[in-house]
């Protein structure tokens, strides 16, 4: 199996599945079921990558850099010293290669995990959850949910607070410093850059295409679709081939849904294997970390919003329960005041005392 | 407890909460001060927001129904006005479902942000000011 030689170098495994996968497979595998652009249904769309389809051969990952590279960050240096020195730059601009993790370079890459004696590959990016913490707590509004599903971080506004990937059960959104509306505030006190993630293509979807990263896929591995129609056909593949789903009901629901032949349980688990051992599932010596910054995890994720949600409707209800509670008081005082008087008024009762 | 007290105590663990959704409290070392862990806690600072939020309202809507709206002040009542039309949209745009485009999720939080910025430097001002109008029962 070939490994890469150098870190730096662009020429590895996955390049030779990708040659092949590109030259050849494509006319080896099954034939291709997405449509050639994308129906303009105004709903919610979802993805569905079928991972028994997933060859691992990079050519998502080499789409999404080519069609973003306009996107990336220019840092500008020296970066601002920034206040207190607890505060770290997260600056990749001199790793713009790494395609093995998240970065703000990177926005989709490539994970593998080996369960039940089976490498399976996953494509990784942004869930676009239905109900998204990133977007939702988001304190400058620079993070948001469009009604199409897609989750998007305005660049122009961001300031870098990272509070995105803090509040993300997958740690997604990725920092670089020293770019940025934060450069025009106050660069030493507050913020530290922008945060850069998968946002599904939106402008090339807007125009009728499909994202970059499966319009490339050379086996059909990606199919976006109106998420219900999508939930469907994930639910009777599951169904049909005894697979396991992932992103249908993590975090209250994600747009992004895996398909596996092996369960996620088992897939998690090997990906911290990984990471305790610094392995990849088949080949040791490659030694890259599975799980880690930039490199999120499978495991099962409870909805981040929930709490937050019911309480949404303590807050509606409060006025109604305010007017309710004084027109209690009222009324509590209307039948105090109109309570019949005692039958022997103070003064009668005193008098009575005396003549006794 | 008094109701202006109750009013005081809630809208100092909203203007806590609400700064706490900047990361800003672990940036600056008080989530460090033993005790104060959970400011730097977004997801519990959310709710605990959404909590005195419902408070305030509760109150709101008591007092103007007991004691008349003249009875918060003119001045105090547009602020929590402002502070609760920009609060509420945030609010419901945070539900599953709910969708805002980019640019009114940009400006509903703008706006809340000043809103809540406009109370706290009213409330500044008047503590240093002691002004007559301020009540004090």
């Amino acid at each position: 199996m070939l490994t890469s030689v150098d870190t730096k170098s662009r020429f590895s495994r996955r390049t030779l599945f990708k040659t092949l996968g590109l030259g050849g497979a494509a006319a080896l595998m099954p034939a291709r079921s997405r449509a050639a652009v994308l129906p303009d249904t105004g709903q919610e769309m979802a993805t569905l990558l079928d991972l028994n389809k997933c060859i691992g051969c990079g050519a998502c990952v080499d789409a999404c850099r080519d069609v973003n590279a306009s996107r990336y960050p220019e840092p500008k240096k020296p970066f601002p010293v920034m206040y207190p020195s607890r505060v770290k730059a997260e600056d990749f601009s001199d790793n713009r290669h790494v395609d093995n993790r998240l970065t703000p370079y990177n926005w989709l890459f490539i994970q593998s995990a080996t369960a039940e004696g089976r490498e399976v590959f996953i494509p990784r990016r942004c869930m676009h959850c239905q109900n998204p913490p990133c977007a939702n707590l988001c304190p400058w509004g620079a993070a948001a949910r469009q009604g199409s599903g897609t989750v998007a971080i305005n660049t122009d506004i961001c300031l870098g607070g990272a509070k995105c990937r803090d509040v993300c059960p997958w740690e997604i959104p990725q920092r670089q410093t020293g770019v940025g509306l934060y450069l025009d505030l106050a660069p030493s006190l507050g913020g530290n850059g922008v945060m850069f993630k998968c946002d599904r293509c939106s402008d090339r979807v807007a125009n009728g295409k499909l994202p970059a990263c499966i319009g490339a896929c050379p086996n059909g591995v990606q199919e976006m679709g109106p998420r219900d129609v999508i939930v469907a056909k994930a639910r009777d593949l599951a169904k049909a081939t005894g697979g396991f789903l992932y992103g249908l009901e993590e975090n209250g629901g994600t747009n992004t849904i895996y398909l596996s032949p092996v369960s996620f349980e088992k897939l998690n688990a090997a990906l911290m294997e990984g990471k305790q051992s610094g392995k990849t599932g088949a080949n040791t010596s490659e030694r890259v970390e599975q799980q880690g910054p930039g490199r999120p995890h499978l495991a099962r994720v409870a909805d981040v919003m929930a709490g937050s949600n019911t309480l949404a409707w303590a807050v509606l209800l409060a006025p109604l329960a305010g007017v309710a509670s004084a027109f209690l008081k009222g009324t509590r005082k209307l039948m105090n005041t109109s309570s019949p008087q005692p039958a022997v008024s103070d003064a009668a009762a005193r008098k009575e005392e005396r003549n006794a | 407890m008094p109701s202006l007290t109750l009013y005081r105590l809630v809208v100092a663990v909203l203007a806590v909460s609400g700064v706490a959704q900047m990361p800003i409290f672990k940036r600056y070392y008080i989530a460090d001060i033993p005790g104060l862990g959970w400011t730097a806690d977004f997801i519990f600072t959310h709710r605990l927001h959404y909590l005195a939020a419902a408070a305030l309202l509760f109150w709101l809507a008591r007092r103007i129904v007991l004691s008349g709206a003249s009875s918060i002040g003119e001045g105090r009542l547009a602020l929590l006005l402002a502070l609760i039309a920009t609060g509420v949209p945030r609010m419901l745009k945070n539900l599953p479902d709910v969708s805002f485009s980019p640019t009114a999720t940009m400006l509903i939080d703008w706006t809340h942000l000043g809103a809540a910025m406009a109370l706290g430097l009213t409330a500044l001002a008047m503590v240093f000011k002691r002004h007559p109008h301020t009540s004090r029962r």
